[in-house]
């Protein structure tokens, strides 16, 4: 098991002697193939960047146009097929995506930060094995079964339990989002605190540290950058879901004033309206450009998140 | 004591959420369910045309997901330098699992749909299903490359092989088997996903199979959407049997791709 991780050795001297400059069919094979596999590893950046682009074509019409920074950032009337006063605010938008999201955070950080301190710390052997599948197979189930879940089991569990006439509302969407985003947050943390060298631990044990005090004054401060990277990713997740949201949060365009309202969430306004716009339309412009926004927020996002996370692999 | 609760607290509504869905859509599943075409708008008859219509995505996705994937992780393991543009393809990696999507939906649009003039078809939601799972791919193969050590690569190159060779001959039969773990979960994650496919290529309601790549399709994960919000009076057991087929697929392939990733991990000699 000498050095498997990253890098590969050197490649075989390009200048070698007149007597092993071998040029035959191989050798062009092998070039071929490195523009080949070259191109398959720039694909990534090309599908970046054409998503940017060509979400962007979209929706270019309505940013010169129709676009007012105030008014869409600003007004919380999202009011596309108005007859006289068509408005595109998506304030209220913002405000349904965020509480959901906030919510699902309240509900998926404990959750997956007991979970992942349990697995990495306590479970042993035959436990640790089934609990980590189990947090895998989690994060499998389609985002659409979830909110098929939202919308028969929570809505009426909710109507019933807090005597409330709708169900789908930011309660029902933030536990929706927060049980699909604590098993890869679960993960990531665990994969944080299982990264903090066992020395540590020793030295605190060795001081007369009980297993709660090692925890808390020593692996945690030592995992936090990759904690807070889980959390980031999580709400990265919670604010780039769709069908979950949009079919358990209600999808009324609404300022929340309780958990108990409905909402309606970024994504989902894109997924419900798009079928019935008239592509080129303005409406349809508007939707691309929540698109954009969209893009640009997951980006820092996921961004940040990286960068937080690469720190503490160097550190 | 106190983390345990909070494991058991994650894992247990899950539990009995798929309990409820054996429960109640147990009773909706038989061969004619799974054979039969949807009768009486929807609310009456089989999910068919649904089934035939997700393997369809998922097949024409693979194609091109899984050759492009297993090149950008051939290039990120075996030839990409240490250097600003190699981490520059890694965050967009990372970033092209993290756009939202209902992003990538809007991106099939544009680009598929419209600008490369495919129509809502096969072909355009397949696209946009393969760009939207393609870290999945590239991840699981660039790992199992790079479990292969590198001793085995450096005894190639010392018998005057090229790279290719040494790829095709030593690197990839040793890392075959982890890459398929990859594929599988791509398949599990292409089956369940809605918003992509919902405006370039699946139908609501289309009760004919599809004959070629050009034509829209119906698909398990969106029929689920549609009989669950769209349609009024479906019987309750429709949805709940459509939902039980969905998650029994995801799961079965998800947990086929752990159970290869154990006895690969218990089978390794080196």
């Amino acid at each position: 098991m000498a050095d498997t991780t990253r890098t590969v050795a050197e490649p075989i001297p390009t200048a070698a002697p007149a007597a092993f400059d071998r040029r035959d069919a191989d050798w062009y094979l092998d070039k071929a193939v490195q523009v080949l596999v070259f191109i398959g590893g720039i694909s990534a950046i090309i599908f970046i960047i054409g998503i940017f682009v060509f979400v962007t074509r979209e929706g270019f019409g309505f940013l010169l146009e129709g676009f007012s920074f105030g008014e869409f950032f600003g007004s919380p009337r999202w009011k596309p097929t108005s007859e006289y006063n068509t408005t595109y605010g998506i304030l209220a938008l913002v405000a349904g995506t965020a509480s959901v999201t906030g919510l699902a955070m309240i509900v998926a950080i404990p959750f997956s930060l007991g979970a992942a301190i349990y697995i990495a710390e306590f479970a042993t052997g035959k436990t640790r094995e089934i609990l980590k599948v189990l947090v895998e197979l989690l994060a499998a189930i389609p985002s659409v079964v979830w909110g098929f879940i939202g919308l028969t089991i929570m809505n009426p569990l909710i109507i019933e339990l807090f005597d409330v006439p709708v169900g789908l509302n930011v309660l029902n969407a933030g536990v929706i989002l927060g049980l699909m985003a604590a098993p890869i947050m679960t993960s990531i943390a665990e994969d944080a605190l299982k990264a903090v060298p066992d020395r540590y631990r020793e030295a605190a044990e060795a001081m007369g540290a009980t297993r709660w005090q090692v925890i808390y004054r020593v692996v945690l401060p030592a995992a936090k950058n990759g904690l807070l990277g889980a959390v980031l990713l999580g709400v990265g997740r919670g604010f780039g879901e769709t069908m979950a949201v949009l079919m358990a949060s209600g999808h009324a365009v609404n300022l929340p004033d309780s958990i108990f309202d409905s909402v309606r969430a970024l994504t989902a306004t894109i997924a419900a309206e798009l079928g019935e716009t008239a592509v080129g339309s303005e409406h349809y412009q508007a939707l691309f450009t929540i698109g954009i926004f969209l893009f640009i927020i997951t980006f820092l996002i996921n961004l940040t998140a990286d960068l937080i996370v690469r720190g503490i692999r160097k550190g | 004591m106190l983390f345990l609760i909070m494991t058991a607290l994650l894992i247990l509504p899950v539990l009995i959420i798929l309990a409820t869905l054996i429960y109640k859509g147990g009773p909706a599943i038989s061969w004619e369910f799974l054979f039969d075409d949807p009768r009486e708008g929807m609310t009456a008859g089989g999910i068919f045309p649904a089934l035939v219509g997700t393997i369809w995505l998922v097949a024409v996705a693979l194609l091109v997901s899984v050759p492009l994937g297993v090149a950008a992780a051939l290039y990120l393991s075996e030839f990409a330098p240490d250097n600003w543009f190699t981490r520059f393809i890694n965050l967009c990696i990372i970033n092209l699992a993290g756009v939202p999507s209902i992003v990538h939906a809007l991106f099939g649009v544009g680009a598929f749909v419209l600008f490369f003039g495919f129509g809502t078809s096969i072909l355009a939601a397949s696209l946009t299903l393969a760009i939207m799972t393609l870290p999945i791919v590239i991840v699981a193969t660039r790992e199992s490359l790079q479990a292969v050590p590198l001793a085995f690569r450096e005894a190639c190159w010392n018998m005057g092989a090229t790279r290719w060779q040494t790829i095709h001959r030593v690197v990839l039969p040793n890392a075959v088997s982890g890459i398929l773990t990859g594929v599988i979960l791509e398949v599990s994650r292409t089956t369940g996903e809605t918003a992509p496919i919902m405006f370039t290529g699946a139908a609501f309601f289309l009760p004919f199979l599809p004959t070629s790549v050009f034509d829209q399709t119906m698909a398990m994960s969106l029929h689920l959407f549609v009989i669950s919000t769209q349609v009024p009076g479906v019987p309750d057991h429709l949805p709940y049997g459509v939902a039980l087929v969905l998650i029994a697929m995801v799961l079965t392939m998800n947990a086929a791709s752990i159970g290869l990733r154990m006895y690969l991990r218990g089978k390794k000699k080196w």
